[in-house]
Formats: C-alpha cells, sequence, structure tokens
C-alpha cells in the first residue's frame, strides 16, 4: 500500500539534520569510520535528561521528536523502530564492568538502556505516548520489518499516523570486532568506489519519518512500495525479485528515473549491482553509502536521502552532473546488507 | 480490522519444566516447578540465587537438534520449541506455502559475547570471533530459520518482556492481510551472566523460589527457554489433518509511558493492552474464563497489574495465575511459552494454579488461582506480557 510521507529526519554522517545543508554542503572522508553529526540536543531533550542518554538514544529521540515536529504531531498512533545492534554503547559499558568488577558492585544504568526497545521506550515516555509501540531487531531487516508493521498498520487504520525510525550506533568496540571480521577498508581514498578491493567505511545514524495512508497537502514523498529478500541463491534471483517489484507496480525499469543502491565499495558486495548500469540503462545510478558509511540500518537514510531529493522535484544529487534537471518521478532504492538482505523501495514525488 | 481468523495450529515449548509440550503439560498438572540452583551457567551467583534452567547443557541441545554445540543456547532453544511446532503442524507435507518465522529474544547470542568480552577486554584482538559473529537477535533467529528451511519472511521482535507476544501478533496480521499463510510466532531467551548481574543491580531477584501475586513477594527467579505457535490462515487451517487447537481472537499493544523500567501504580499499559485485546476479539470481561498473568513476583508489577485487572474485570473475577511461579521470567521468551500454556489450558480443559500463594495482596480484592482446576469449560484465555520500556502486549486465545 502506499506510505505517504508526512516528515522526515535524519542525523547522519551528513549535514542532513536542522539547518539541513545537504546536497549542498557534503562531508568527505579520509576514515574508515564515519562519524554522526550530533546536533545541540538541548533544543529537543531536558539537558537533565541528556546527560544518562546513550548517542543512539539522543539520536533516536532527537531525530523522532523532530518529526514529530514538523509533521505538526503531538502523539503519534504508533512508534515502531528497528535497530540491528541495539544500545552497543550500554551494553558495552555492562559488559566491561561486569568482567571487571568480577559481577560485584554493578550499577544499574547501563543495564536499564542495554535493551533493544529503549530508543522506542524513551521516544514513548517523554512525549506521554501510551499507543502502539514495537522494536524490530532483524538485522539488515530491522527497518524494512518496522516498515512492515507500520504498513500492516496503516491497513489495519487508515486514519493513523506512524513514527517509524530505523537506528544503530557505533561504538569503539563494535568498530573493533566488526574491523577484527574484515568488514573495512585499512586504506580509504575520498571515492570508496575507485578502488576494487575488499572492505567498505563504518557508518551510523538515525533516521526517522512520520507515514499516514491518506495523502495530505504537505506530504514530502511517497513510499509507494518496499519488498525484502531473505538470502537469495545468487544475483538471478536477485533479478527475478526486481522485475516482479517493478511489475507490481506496473513500472519497467526505464520508468526509474534515479536509482540510489546499496554499493558500499566492497568489491564482493558490490557484484550484486553489477547489472544495474544494464538494467538502468536510461536511469541516472548513483550510491548512498559513501555519504552515510555501512550499517544494518542505513536504508533509513537512503530513504531519508530519496525524500530529500523527491521533495525538491528535480536530480540534485551528489557527485553527478544535475545540469539536466531531470523532471523527477520515481527514485528506486536497491540495497542489501552483506548479501543476505535484499530490499527495494520506490519512492515517487507527490 | 478484525479480517479472516487466524488459527493456532500447533506448538512447541521447552523450559525448566520440560522439553516438549506433553512434558510441560505434566509438570504443570503434577505443580512441579523448575527453579534450583545454577548448575551450568558460570557465574558468581552460584549456589545465592535460584533460576530456573533447562536441564539440557548445549551439547545435549546439540544431539537433539543436530546444530552446533557452539550455537547461542538461545538459538538452541529456539530450535527446540519451534521445530517442535513445525513437526507438529501437518505443514510440512504441503507445498508452495508462504511460510513466515517470526521470532523474539532480548540476549541473541550474549552467552557467547560475554565470554569473548573476558579475553578480549584485556587486549581487543583478543577472543574468538566465532563467539560474536552470531550476537545479533537477528542473528539467532536466522540461525533456526535456515534450520526450519523457512525463507518466505524472516524477522525479529525485542521489546524486553513482552517480545513473543508482540511476535506472535505481527505473525497473525502477516497472515490476514495475505503476505503469508502460516508463521511459526513466538521467542526464546537463554539465561546469560548478563541478564541475572542486570537483573540483580535492580534488586528484584528473589533469593527464594519467587511468590507471583503474594503480599509477601520478593522478586523474580530468572528462568530461561523458548514457546511457539504455528499460527495458519483460516483456509490453511481446513486443509490440515487435525483440528486447530485454539483461535487468537484478540491482541493488543500498548505503551505505559511512564518509567524506563517501572510500571505506573496504576497500571495504565496493562489496561490498556488488556482493553484493547477485549475490545478486538468482541468480548466483555465476564467471558474471559482464565487470565494467565505476567506475574513476575515483583513487587512492582504485580501491583500494577493487579490494579489494572481490578479496574477491568471487578467484582468477577475469572480464575488466575502466574505459570512464572513454574518456569521463572524467562524474558523475551515468556509471551510465546505462556502463549502455549493458555492454548495448552484451552485444549486440556485446565486452570494451572499460582505455586506458592500463600497471602492475598492488601491493596488486591482478589487472589490467584491454587489450586488445579479441570472441566471449568474454559472458551477465552487472556495472556498478559508486560515489560522493561513501558511494553505491554495481551493475547487472548479462544477455543475454536
Amino acid at each position: 500500500m502506499k506510505l505517504y510521507i508526512r516528515s522526515s529526519s535524519a542525523i547522519s554522517p551528513q549535514k542532513t539534520f536542522g539547518d539541513n545543508k545537504f546536497p549542498d554542503e557534503l562531508i568527505s572522508f579520509q576514515s574508515n569510520r564515519l562519524h554522526a553529526i550530533e546536533p545541540d540536543y538541548k533544543e529537543w531533550i531536558d539537558p537533565k535528561l541528556i546527560r544518562r542518554m546513550s548517542r543512539i538514544i539522543r539520536m533516536g529521540v532527537t531525530t523522532a521528536n523532530a518529526c514529530l515536529k514538523e509533521a505538526a504531531l503531538q502523539q503519534p498512533d504508533a512508534i515502531i523502530t528497528g535497530t540491528a545492534y541495539g544500545c552497543l554503547e550500554d551494553t558495552g559499558l555492562f559488559l566491561g564492568r561486569m568482567a571487571e568488577l568480577h559481577e560485584e558492585m554493578l550499577s544499574p544504568t547501563s543495564f536499564i538502556q542495554s535493551t533493544h526497545n529503549t530508543v522506542a521506550g524513551q521516544i514513548a515516555l517523554l512525549n506521554h505516548c501510551h499507543n502502539y509501540n514495537n522494536t524490530f531487531v532483524h538485522r539488515g531487516f530491522s527497518f524494512e520489518s518496522a516498515l512492515m508493521d507500520a504498513s500492516l498498520l496503516l491497513a489495519e487504520n487508515i486514519e493513523y499516523k506512524i513514527l517509524v525510525g530505523g537506528v544503530d550506533e557505533l561504538t569503539d568496540h563494535s568498530f573493533n570486532i566488526l574491523s577484527r571480521f574484515g568488514l573495512y577498508k585499512s586504506a580509504v581514498d575520498e571515492d570508496i568506489f575507485d578502488s576494487i578491493s575488499r572492505g567498505t567505511i563504518a557508518g551510523e545514524g538515525a533516521a526517522f519519518f512520520v507515514l499516514a495512508a491518506q495523502s495530505s497537502p504537505s506530504d514530502q514523498a511517497v513510499l509507494e512500495s518496499f519488498s525484502t529478500l531473505y538470502k537469495p541463491s545468487g544475483s538471478g534471483e536477485v533479478r527475478r525479485f526486481l522485475e516482479e517489484f517493478l511489475n507490481a507496480q506496473h513500472l519497467t525499469a526505464e520508468d526509474i528515473d534515479l536509482v540510489i543502491t546499496g554499493k558500499n565499495g566492497d568489491s564482493k558486495n558490490d557484484e550484486w549491482f553489477a547489472d544495474t548500469p544494464q538494467i538502468f540503462n536510461k536511469s541516472l545510478c548513483i550510491n548512498y553509502k559513501n555519504l552515510c558509511g555501512e550499517y544494518p540500518t542505513s536504508s533509513s537514510f537512503a530513504l531519508w536521502y530519496a525524500i530529500n531529493i523527491a521533495k525538491r522535484g528535480i536530480m540534485n544529487t551528489v557527485g553527478e552532473n544535475n545540469s539536466a534537471n531531470r523532471k523527477l518521478k520515481n527514485i528506486l532504492i536497491w540495497n542489501h546488507y552483506l548479501g543476505i538482505h535484499h530490499s527495494l523501495f520506490l519512492v515517487t514525488t507527490c | 480490522m478484525k479480517g479472516s481468523p487466524v488459527f493456532v495450529a500447533s506448538a512447541g515449548t521447552v523450559s525448566a519444566i520440560g522439553r516438549d509440550v506433553n512434558s510441560s503439560l505434566a509438570s504443570l498438572e503434577k505443580g512441579n516447578a523448575g527453579m534450583g540452583e545454577i548448575t551450568m551457567l558460570e557465574t558468581k551467583h552460584r549456589g545465592l540465587l535460584p533460576v530456573a534452567e533447562v536441564r539440557l547443557t548445549n551439547e545435549e541441545l546439540a544431539g537433539i537438534t543436530k546444530l552446533s554445540s557452539k550455537t547461542p543456547r538461545t538459538a538452541l532453544l529456539a530450535a527446540m520449541a519451534a521445530g517442535e511446532a513445525l513437526q507438529n503442524s501437518g505443514l510440512k507435507s504441503i507445498e508452495g506455502l508462504k511460510l513466515g518465522f517470526i521470532s523474539a529474544n532480548t540476549v541473541g547470542g550474549m552467552d557467547k559475547t560475554e565470554n569473548f568480552f573476558k579475553g578480549y577486554l584485556n587486549d581487543s584482538s583478543y577472543g574468538r570471533l566465532s563467539e560474536v559473529v552470531h550476537h545479533e537477535c537477528g542473528a539467532v533467529s536466522e540461525i533456526v530459520a535456515d534450520w526450519l528451511g523457512i525463507k518466505h519472511y524472516v524477522s525479529t521482535i525485542s521489546t524486553a518482556c513482552s517480545s513473543s507476544a508482540n511476535a506472535i501478533f505481527f505473525g497473525a496480521r502477516l497472515i490476514k492481510q495475505g503476505y503469508l499463510d502460516a508463521v511459526v510466532a513466538g521467542g526464546a531467551d537463554a539465561l546469560t551472566r548478563f541478564t541475572l548481574n542486570g537483573f540483580n543491580t535492580l534488586m528484584i531477584l528473589d533469593q527464594q523460589w519467587c511468590k507471583p501475586f503474594d503480599e509477601n513477594r520478593h522478586g523474580l527467579n530468572l528462568g530461561e527457554g523458548a514457546g511457539y505457535v504455528m499460527l495458519v490462515s483460516e483456509k490453511l487451517a481446513a486443509r490440515l489433518p487435525q483440528m486447530p487447537l485454539a483461535t487468537l481472537s484478540g491482541y493488543a499493544n500498548a505503551n505505559d509511558a511512564y518509567h524506563q523500567t517501572a510500571s505506573s501504580p496504576d497500571g495504565t499499559g496493562s489496561y490498556l493492552a488488556m482493553t484493547g485485546a477485549l475490545s478486538m476479539s468482541g468480548l466483555q470481561p465476564e467471558e474471559i474464563s482464565y487470565i494467565n498473568l505476567h506475574g513476575t513476583g515483583t513487587q512492582n508489577n504485580d501491583i500494577a497489574e493487579g490494579t489494572a485487572i481490578k479496574r477491568i474485570f471487578d467484582p468477577n473475577y475469572p480464575p488466575m495465575s502466574s505459570t512464572k511461579s513454574y518456569t521463572g521470567h524467562t524474558l523475551g521468551a515468556s509471551g510465546g511459552i505462556e502463549a502455549v500454556y493458555s492454548v495448552m489450558a484451552l485444549q486440556h480443559d485446565i486452570v494451572f494454579p499460582n505455586l506458592r500463594f500463600e497471602t492475598r495482596i492488601n491493596d488486591l480484592p482478589f487472589s490467584p488461582t491454587t489450586h488445579i482446576q479441570k472441566g471449568n469449560g474454559l472458551k477465552h484465555v487472556l495472556s498478559n506480557s508486560f515489560g522493561f520500556g513501558g511494553n505491554c502486549s495481551s493475547l487472548i486465545f479462544s477455543k475454536s
């Protein structure tokens, strides 16, 4: 079903939050670890509470509250988050102290805030919202699952307005451990897609949206459809998945004006997108993980990016020749995480 | 949206009181609780805090499931129960089904991660990566989904102690809206040092066996296990050789929005979850024949839940009990295990007793059931699951 985007907000390694200077002022990276640019949280959260909150809670609550404000919504009918890793900082703190102090004299604070539903719970708490509240924690499908829940709820209650978001934080521990798995490049050029090497760059961030089933004059874009594919056997299955997705929308590849792919600069990862220029030979194809880094809920950043482009109605994208200013209708996000979780999103302009 | 009903075709569970549905039922009928001294978890709290362990080692669980014994214990437990649900559903022989696995857990592969951390903290190049490769909650679900051969739709929910209840009704809604024909839904959690120490710092662990809904209750006992139901569409239920065990007739999710860990004194979230589920099922409170309580045994939960029950049911209270007096609090698994027990209650027409209850809570006008009741003619069972983050969910199962 169609999901109308009433508002959107992102904290990311780019200047996406608040006075949104993205994509005019771009941050480029010479590091394999990107950090979200955090705003002055005092505008959004009671300073007394900020101190106790880890970064994932701050980022999540702030983008959520910014979305609610933009949509002029006091209480959403549901709060649904997706996070693959949950509250890693507090988890790491409690694990560390447990080992160091040999299970004695521990303080409960980091344990309390380590549960995966902390962000959704805090959004409810700070907004006094007793409505539906859920948290999905399924790796590269965490955000997609949250969207599915929102979509089901909107089909059940057509008048609902739902707050949905994806959020993950990178910590020293997670960066170290994921580096040991070989996820990240050791040397980083400005253009991570230039070299044919293994590894990507690590990212993090929060992106929230207010969704509705009914259109309104203030809609920023429309999420026409989205779909997921778990562990495909190979690129043939992904190709069929893509064709079926477009068919269901009565579209062909030629109808897609802009494709945003989940290429991340890792040679093996990007093989999944090898066909992109042939399939979408009439479309402009761009990437997004060079902007926000790789993380399991990065598709929420990609959706924010697509909406940000759709709002302007013209191609005004990063690192591409915009001279044509081609009129824009259909934007396709094509992502996968570790080759396991494949997802597609179709965003259209209003 | 009411839509077409969703049926429970089969169930599976493992906990301290049994390795499958039948042995769990036998323990429930005999009043055999699963608490005891810690025997498997390596912790300083051995001998000090009672827990409700599944009395099968990882090697034994691996022997039964044919998964590796290095698999996170949560996945091993999930495979036991989800495998039982799938096996008993009769669905395996039907081809071309859109089958999903919606699983809940709160610890993921934490049992391995906490071992990894010991070496890693001293030197960040230490620790076997195989111990953290399945750290994420979702990674545990994928081990089990792959083992079950379910690929069409796989997802994981983590809303603390209400996780499995949310997984079950998310699964039901996917069926109602035609995305799936059948879903194995529920949850699992293994005991870990992380959760044992976490709850210990909150000072809500009873050093004796827990006494849910008793005036002199002193907290909860942690447990471990898994519980899954096989939910099927109406169309598919008609094709199965056996009659469905129950209908999932109501469900609701609400947030207490009071405190990160504590429940509001009037149990707002619990009240909204129960009334929401009742309203969806179209039932009046007096039509509920048994409440499987969240009933953790903490001061805070039991008075909040009890106050909410009073607001809804006074003065006609149905029989009610907390089966956590048998299984301990199995966290992310509890909603799944208790959903299975609720279905068993309907199937065998039994109200399970609330063990070790002695004294009614002063501020509540009702007591839980202390003796097994059979032949009440149970028609509708309400199952409560409330948790951290204010997440509250209730399910209603009805005789089909």
